[in-house]
């Protein structure tokens, strides 16, 4: 119980991140991305902001054996690059380009953004689903 | 637009402080893509509770800040048929590559992850080169 209350706040201390930051509005994404234009460096300041208080827990979790709710913590991570990383991040790459927006702000968004939101969060949806059965096979 | 780096970095600091959380406590790593695509797929189906009130809190907070009148005010940039195109190439890419800004971005550059760094400057470049050509289109304003 106790764990679902945590990725509740967890959950909403992300949107209201992702909202406040500006990660949540395609055309300041866009204008991160837009490098040979109008450039526009906030997000950079949004990703700087948001790797400082993870890499203190990283190094908090690296002294623990298991999380605070008694939960395993993530294996080390896995050093292999291999084409589906490399072909995934490139697909991600396009789509997020043209549409300005990931899949945490595609959520994030969806309570509040309207009809061209609510349109790209369930065309995401779908390709997950997709995706998740062409793996199967 | 102006840039907002002052908001950028208190809105980082909120993503990365959920990230810490979300491990510290939960023992999982806050990845978007992965929360959404786990139930979606039925790969999550063991922890499915958790992630459907991670989504909650996701969807309800911005919802209810808009709702009082903060936040910033969302511009689409795109119509509706690339939007779709956008969304599939997202929902399929950020599943292929197993991750995307916030599993990736945040997660992983500050473990040093060789994977997530790659992928981060992979994903950043292809936006790059998808914009660029908008531009050259004519489609960027």
């Amino acid at each position: 119980m106790m764990r679902l209350i945590f990725a509740a706040m967890s959950g909403a201390l992300f949107g209201a991140g992702l909202l406040i930051s500006g990660m949540t509005d395609p055309a300041r994404v866009q204008g991160w991305l837009d490098i040979f234009g109008d450039w526009d460096p906030t997000l950079g300041f949004v990703m700087a902001g948001a790797i400082l208080p993870m890499a203190v827990a990283w190094r908090i979790a690296a002294r623990r054996a298991v999380s605070f709710t008694g939960r395993a913590l993530p294996t080390p991570p896995n050093p292999v690059i291999d084409r589906n990383l490399v072909t995934g991040a490139v697909l991600f790459g396009l789509g997020w380009g043209i549409a300005g927006l990931c899949p945490g702000p595609a959520m994030a968004s969806l309570g509040f953004g309207g009809l061209p939101f609510a349109v790209f969060f369930l065309s995401m949806a779908a390709g997950m689903i997709l995706f998740g059965l062409w793996n199967r096979r | 637009m102006e840039p907002d780096w002052i908001a950028g970095l208190i809105g980082g600091l909120m993503i990365g402080g959920a990230a810490a959380l979300f491990l510290l406590l939960n023992g999982r790593i806050m990845g978007a893509s992965g929360i959404l695509g786990g139930l979606l797929d039925g790969t999550g189906r063991s922890n499915s509770a958790e992630r459907l009130t991670f989504i909650a809190g996701l969807i309800a907070m911005p919802a209810l800040l808009v709702a009082v009148g903060l936040g910033h005010v969302a511009h689409p940039v795109a119509g509706l048929e690339l939007t779709v195109l956008a969304g599939l190439l997202v929902g399929i890419g950020t599943r292929l590559g197993n991750g995307c800004t916030s599993g990736h971005g945040v997660c992983g550059i500050s473990r040093l992850s060789l994977r997530g760094i790659v992928a981060t400057l992979v994903f950043l470049v292809s936006g790059a080169v998808a914009v660029l050509i908008l531009r050259l289109l004519g489609m960027v304003a």
